[in-house]
C-alpha cells in the first residue's frame, strides 16, 4: 500500500489575474455563501441561435483521440479490461499523476498512473474486490488481501453482518437484486463545480465553520456522526489540493478562466472517482456552469472558439475513459462496462430564463467532435421554453448518433428546483443539497407469481415470504389475485427497505464518500431510492385475468407454474386506460407501503422505474407469467410496454408510460422508445422537426424520460455480425447508453427484438 | 369492376353527422409521412381500387372494420393534440371517399378542433368529395399512380380520368395537392408512363410537392394471409439509379419530385 507523489510542473501557466477570479461577475449571495445556483442565474448568458458557431476537432483533438482509440481497442482486445491495479489500494492521492500524451491533453488528470488502468479499491468488499480482479487474470497483492481480512472490515462484511434469513433468501432468489451490499453505491453527486467557483480552501474554512457552529450542542448519534463526518471531509478537500498539486495545479484557489474551471471541476470529479467505484459516479451539470467563464474568456480576449471546444473535447475524453473492475455477476447485469458519467444539458430557471448557452451545443458537439459514445451520459433536460433551436439541434444529434437522452425539466423543476442533476439514469437530485441511498429495484412480476402460489417461488418451489394463502382454484380471479398481490408486496416493501436501511448504514459506516460529501451543504436531503422492474408483466397479468380467462397449469407439487389464456386483453402500451391504470394504481400502491417503512437517517423513501439492461437477468429469473409471457423472456426494460405489445403507435405507447404518476416515482421512469430513420419523415428537416413535436408533446403529457434510438435494425444485425466494423454504435437502453458490441449477446437480442417503430 | 357511381352509393344520403358510422382499418398515432409535420392517421377500411403494389390489401373491398362514428373517432384524435398540433390529421384508407359522409363529418369536427386536415386518395372517387368536405381539407395526398390511362387502368383496375378531373376541380378550390406516384419496375416505371404525370402536373397550380415512392414489399404478407395471388412476388424493389431517372423526367418539366 505504497503511495508515490512525484511533483509534475505545470504544463499550462496560471492566468494572470489569478488574485481576482470573480472579476466582471455580477455579485451576489454566492459571493458571500456556497451558492453555484446564484452564481448561475446572475452570470449565465443564454444563447438562442443555431449551431453554426461550433468547430471541429482541432489537430491536437485529433491525435488524441486517435490514441484513445487505440488503448481502447487494446482494452477490448484483453478482454474488457486493459490493466488494474493488484498493489495499491485506490485513494484520492494513492497514485501520482498520469497521462495519456501530457504534450497533447489540455485536461489532465486519470483515475490511476496510466489510462484505462483501473483501481483496486476494496471498501465495498473485500471478496468482491478480489473476485474482479481474477475475472480478469490477476490477484489481489497478498499483504493487502491480509490487511482487509485481519484488520479492516469492509462494507460487504457488514451488511453480511447484520442481513435476515428472509433477506438472504430474497436476494439470492432474485426478488430483490443488484443490490449495492458489495460494490460503492454511488448515485450520489458531488458539486464539483464548487472547487472551481470557491476553490479548496474556501470550502475547507467552510466545512471548518460548520464544525464549530455544533460544538455546544448536546450529545446524540448524530451528532457526533456529524462531527466525524466533517472532519473527514476536510481531510478528503486537503487530499484532493494533493492530487490536483501532483499535476501542477494549485485548486487552493478559485478558476481565473474556463480552462482552470474545466480542470478544477474534473479534478474535483476524479477525486471523487479515485476514491469510490460507485454504480453511477454522475458529472453533475456543469456546461452552462463554464459557459460564464469562457463568455468571460471571449469578452477579454483570451480564447477562440476553437480552443473552447478543443477544452470541452478533452474534458468529454476523460469522461469517456472512467473505468472501475467488476465481477462477472455485475457485468451480467449491468452490461457495457457502464460508468454513467452522467452530464445534464439545457433545462431553464425558475423564473422561466433558458439555461441553454453555447457550452450546451458545444458539449453536445462532442458527439460529432469525438464520435457518438455511451460516455458521457450526456441528458437534455428537455423544457417548453428552452430555445427551437437548441431543441432542433438535440434532435438532429439523437438522430444522427442515438446517443442522447432527454428528462421532463417542467416536470422536475417543480420538484427539485433548477439546479439538479440526473444521477445514474433518471435520479434527479438538488446538486450539493441531495443525495439518495440507492436502492437497485424489485421485480414485481416475481411478487405477483408469490401472490398466486403464497410466497413460494415458481422456479424452485422454495418458500421465500412466511407463509401467505395460496391461490387455490385453477381459473384466476381478478379481485383475489389483487388481495393476494396487496399483501405479498406489503412483505416485500418491508424486507426491501430494510435490507437498504443495513446496506447504507453498512456503507456510511465502511466506505463513505467523503469527497463527494464534502461539495454538499451540512444539511443534505436523503432519499431511499427503491425501484422496481417488470411493471409492464405485472400490469398486463392483473389485466388478461380480468379481461381474458387466466386458467392456472400446475405441476406435481401444485406449484403455479404456467398458464393458459382464453381471448384477448388490453396490453399497456396502446393508450387504453383499462390496463393503464392497472399499471399506476400498481405505482401508487407499492409506494405508499414503501412510505411507511423506517429508513436509515430518516431518509424519504422513492422510487424509480428502471432496469438499464437488467430486465434480461430479471426476466431469466422469472417463471411463466400470467400475461403469456414465457419463463425466462425478458422484461419490457423499465417503463416500457413487454416487446411489441404496443401496437397503435409510438404516440399511443408514449400516452401510456406518461400516465405512470411522478408524484409516486420520483426517482424517475424510464421509458426507452426505437424507430427506424425513415419513420421520422423523408427529409432530413421533416425527421428533426418531427421528433421535435413528439418529445414536446411526450413532455406535455408529463412523461419523465425517454431515451432515443434512430436505426435499422438491419445495422444492429450486422454490428452482431461484425463487430469490427462498429465500434462506435451506441445504442440508449433504459435510462443510459451502451456500446452495441460490448453487450452480451442475450442483451443484443433483447434490443433487437424490442419494438421498433415504423417497421 | 366497380364504376364509381357504383362505389358511392352514399353520394346521395343526407344523413346528419351523429348517425354516420365509419369502418376503420387501422389506427397510426405517429405518422410522419402522410402530410406535414406528426400526424394522427385514421385509416378506413374499403377500396374499390386493387393496385397490384398495394400494401393494405386487407383494405380493400367493401368497406369493413370497426364501426366508428365521428364523434368517437375526433374524441380519440383529440387525446393526441399535444403531439399532433404542429401536424394534424390525415384520413387515409383503403379509399376514404368510399365513405363520404363519415369523411365529411370528421373533417368538419377537425377543423373545429383547429387540426390541419389531410385527405389520402386515390381521386378515383372525387366526385363523392362534395364542396362541403373540400372546405374542411387543407391538403389532398393525390395517389395518381399512373399517366398512361392503359398503365393506370392495368395497375388498378379502374380508369384514370376520374382522378384527373378531382386534380382539376382542387386546382379551381385552390386546394394543395402533394402528388404521389408509386415506382414499380415493369409496371409504373415506363419513361412514357412517368412523362404523361409530370405533363399533368404542369398543368395545374396547386401541386405543393411531388413524391415519387419506391414500390416496397412490406405488404406481401398480408396476401399470403388471406391466400390471395401476389403479381409483384418476383418484382424487385427499383434501385436510387431507377429512381432518380424517374425524377430526372420531372426535372425536364421543371418540376421537383423527391
Amino acid at each position: 500500500m505504497k503511495t508515490s507523489e512525484p511533483i509534475a510542473k505545470p504544463k499550462i501557466p496560471a492566468p494572470e489575474n489569478i488574485s481576482d477570479p470573480w472579476r466582471s461577475f455580477t455579485q451576489g449571495v454566492w459571493t458571500d455563501e456556497i451558492n453555484v445556483r446564484e452564481f448561475i442565474v446572475n452570470n449565465v448568458t443564454p444563447y438562442d441561435h443555431d449551431e453554426v458557431f461550433l468547430t471541429g476537432p482541432t489537430e491536437r483533438t485529433r491525435k488524441l483521440s486517435e490514441k484513445i482509440a487505440i488503448l481502447l481497442k487494446k482494452e477490448i482486445a484483453n478482454g474488457g479490461v486493459l490493466d488494474a491495479d493488484e498493489k495499491i489500494v485506490g485513494t484520492v492521492s494513492s497514485h501520482g499523476a498520469g497521462y495519456i500524451d501530457s504534450d497533447l491533453e489540455q485536461i489532465v488528470g486519470l483515475q490511476t498512473d496510466a489510462p484505462l488502468k483501473r483501481a483496486m479499491l476494496p471498501y465495498g468488499g473485500r471478496r468482491i474486490a478480489d473476485q474482479a480482479l481474477i475475472a480478469h487474470g490477476r490477484k489481489m497483492d497478498p499483504e493487502v488481501e491480509d490487511f482487509f481480512t485481519k484488520h479492516r472490515k469492509t462494507h460487504n462484511d457488514g451488511v453480511f453482518d447484520a442481513y435476515t434469513p428472509e433477506i438472504r433468501k430474497a436476494r439470492s432468489i432474485g426478488i430483490i437484486t443488484g443490490l449495492p451490499d458489495g460494490y460503492g453505491r454511488g448515485r450520489i453527486i458531488g458539486d464539483y463545480r464548487r472547487v472551481a467557483l470557491y476553490g479548496v480552501d474556501r470550502l475547507i474554512e467552510d466545512k471548518k465553520q460548520q464544525y464549530a457552529a455544533s460544538d455546544d450542542s448536546e450529545f446524540t448519534d448524530a451528532w457526533v456522526r456529524e462531527r466525524e463526518e466533517i472532519s473527514d471531509q476536510v481531510r478528503a478537500l486537503m487530499e484532493l489540493k494533493q492530487m490536483a498539486a501532483s499535476y501542477g495545479f494549485n485548486i487552493s484557489r478559485p478558476a481565473a478562466n474556463g480552462r482552470e474551471a474545466v480542470q478544477w471541476t474534473y479534478f474535483a470529479y476524479l477525486g471523487a472517482a479515485k476514491q469510490q467505484n460507485g454504480a453511477a459516479m454522475s458529472f453533475g451539470r456543469t456546461s452552462t456552469f463554464f459557459d460564464i467563464y469562457f463568455e468571460r474568456d471571449l469578452a477579454e480576449g483570451t480564447v477562440t472558439e476553437e480552443q473552447i471546444q478543443e477544452i470541452i473535447d478533452h474534458l468529454v475524453m476523460k469522461m469517456r475513459i472512467i473505468r472501475f473492475i467488476r465481477t462477472p455477476d455485475y457485468d451480467a447485469l449491468f452490461s457495457g462496462d457502464p460508468t454513467w458519467v452522467t452530464e445534464c444539458v439545457g433545462g431553464v430557471t425558475e423564473g422561466g430564463k433558458p439555461l441553454v448557452t453555447k457550452s450546451s451545443f458545444r458539449m453536445l458537439q462532442t458527439l460529432y467532435n469525438l464520435g457518438p459514445a455511451p460516455e458521457p451520459n450526456l441528458t437534455v433536460l428537455w423544457a417548453h421554453h428552452m430555445p427551437d433551436a437548441f431543441k432542433q439541434f438535440c434532435a438532429k444529434v439523437s438522430i444522427e448518433t442515438s446517443s442522447i437522452q432527454y428528462e421532463n425539466d417542467d416536470l422536475m423543476r417543480s420538484y427539485w428546483g433548477d439546479d439538479y442533476g440526473i444521477a445514474c439514469c433518471v435520479s434527479a437530485m438538488r446538486l450539493g443539497k441531495q443525495m439518495q441511498f440507492f436502492g437497485a429495484r424489485a421485480n414485481l412480476a416475481k411478487a405477483l407469481l408469490y401472490a398466486i402460489n403464497g410466497g413460494r417461488d415458481e422456479i424452485t418451489g422454495e418458500q421465500i415470504t412466511p407463509k401467505m394463502p395460496a391461490i387455490t382454484g385453477d381459473t384466476l380471479d381478478f379481485d383475489e389475485v389483487m388481495e393476494h398481490f396487496d399483501e405479498t408486496l406489503d412483505w416485500l416493501a418491508s424486507t426491501y427497505v430494510k435490507a437498504l436501511n443495513i446496506i447504507h448504514y453498512m456503507h456510511d459506516k465502511y466506505c463513505p464518500e467523503h469527497v463527494m460529501m464534502a461539495l454538499h451543504d451540512r444539511k443534505v436531503f436523503r432519499t431511499m431510492a427503491c425501484g422496481i422492474a417488470g411493471l409492464s408483466v405485472a400490469a398486463d397479468s392483473p389485466s388478461a385475468i380480468k379481461h381474458a380467462d387466466v386458467t392456472i397449469i400446475r405441476n406435481e407439487d401444485g406449484l403455479a407454474t404456467d398458464f393458459k389464456i382464453d381471448g384477448e386483453y388490453p396490453a399497456f402500451g396502446n393508450d387504453d386506460d383499462a390496463v393503464d391504470h392497472i399499471a399506476t394504481d400498481l405505482v401508487e400502491l407499492l409506494m405508499s407501503k414503501l412510505r411507511e417503512q423506517p429508513t436509515y437517517r430518516d431518509a424519504t423513501p422513492t422510487q424509480s422505474i428502471l432496469t438499464i439492461t437488467s430486465n434480461v437477468v430479471y426476466g431469466k429469473k422469472t417463471g411463466n407469467t400470467p400475461d403469456g409471457r414465457k419463463a425466462g423472456e425478458p422484461f419490457g426494460p423499465g417503463a416500457n410496454p413487454m416487446h411489441r405489445r404496443d401496437c397503435k403507435g409510438p404516440i399511443a405507447s408514449m400516452e401510456s408510460v406518461a400516465k405512470l404518476p411522478y408524484e409516486h416515482s420520483q426517482d424517475g421512469i424510464s421509458y426507452t422508445f426505437s424507430i427506424v430513420p425513415k419513420a421520422l419523415g423523408q427529409t432530413e428537416l421533416e425527421r428533426i422537426n418531427n421528433l421535435t413535436s413528439l418529445l414536446e408533446g411526450y413532455f406535455t403529457e408529463n412523461g419523465h424520460h425517454i431515451n432515443v434510438n434512430v436505426f435499422d435494425k438491419d445495422t444492429l444485425l450486422d454490428a452482431m455480425e461484425r463487430p469490427e466494423e462498429y465500434p462506435q454504435l451506441t445504442v440508449r437502453v433504459s435510462g443510459y447508453a451502451v456500446n452495441f458490441i460490448k453487450l452480451t449477446r442475450e442483451q443484443q437480442m433483447d434490443v433487437i427484438t424490442r419494438t421498433f417503430h415504423g417497421e | 369492376m366497380p364504376s364509381p357511381k357504383q362505389a358511392s352509393p352514399s353520394l346521395s344520403t343526407t344523413a346528419p353527422p351523429s348517425d354516420v358510422v365509419g369502418q376503420v382499418h387501422s389506427i397510426e398515432t405517429m405518422g410522419t409521412v402522410d402530410g406535414p409535420g406528426l400526424r394522427y392517421v385514421l385509416f378506413l377500411a374499403g377500396c374499390p381500387l386493387r393496385c397490384q403494389y398495394c400494401h393494405n390489401s386487407d383494405a380493400q373491398g367493401v368497406p369493413r372494420g370497426t364501426p366508428t362514428t365521428p364523434t368517437e373517432a375526433i374524441a380519440d384524435i383529440i387525446r393526441y393534440k399535444t403531439f399532433i398540433k404542429n401536424g394534424g390529421l390525415t384520413i387515409s384508407g383503403g379509399e376514404p371517399l368510399l365513405q363520404p359522409d363519415f369523411v365529411r363529418a370528421l373533417l368538419k369536427l377537425a377543423k373545429q378542433q383547429e387540426l390541419h386536415t389531410t385527405l389520402d386518395t386515390s381521386g378515383f372517387l372525387g366526385a363523392a368529395a362534395d364542396d362541403e368536405l373540400l372546405d374542411n381539407t387543407d391538403l389532398v395526398l393525390l395517389d395518381i399512380k399512373s399517366g398512361d390511362p392503359a398503365t393506370y387502368k392495368r395497375t388498378t383496375g379502374v380508369n384514370l380520368e376520374p382522378t384527373l378531373i378531382f386534380a382539376r376541380r382542387l386546382d379551381k378550390k385552390n386546394i394543395p395537392i402533394w402528388l404521389r406516384f408509386v415506382l414499380v419496375p415493369g409496371l409504373t416505371d415506363a419513361p412514357a408512363n412517368i412523362e404523361k404525370i409530370a405533363e399533368f402536373a404542369t398543368t395545374l397550380s396547386n401541386v405543393e410537392r411531388i413524391q415519387i415512392l419506391p414500390f416496397h414489399k412490406m405488404g406481401e404478407h398480408k396476401y399470403e394471409a388471406a391466400d390471395k395471388e401476389y403479381k409483384l412476388a418476383n418484382t424487385p424493389t427499383p434501385t436510387a439509379d431507377e429512381v432518380q431517372a424517374a425524377r430526372e423526367i420531372f426535372k425536364r418539366h421543371g418540376l421537383t419530385a423527391e
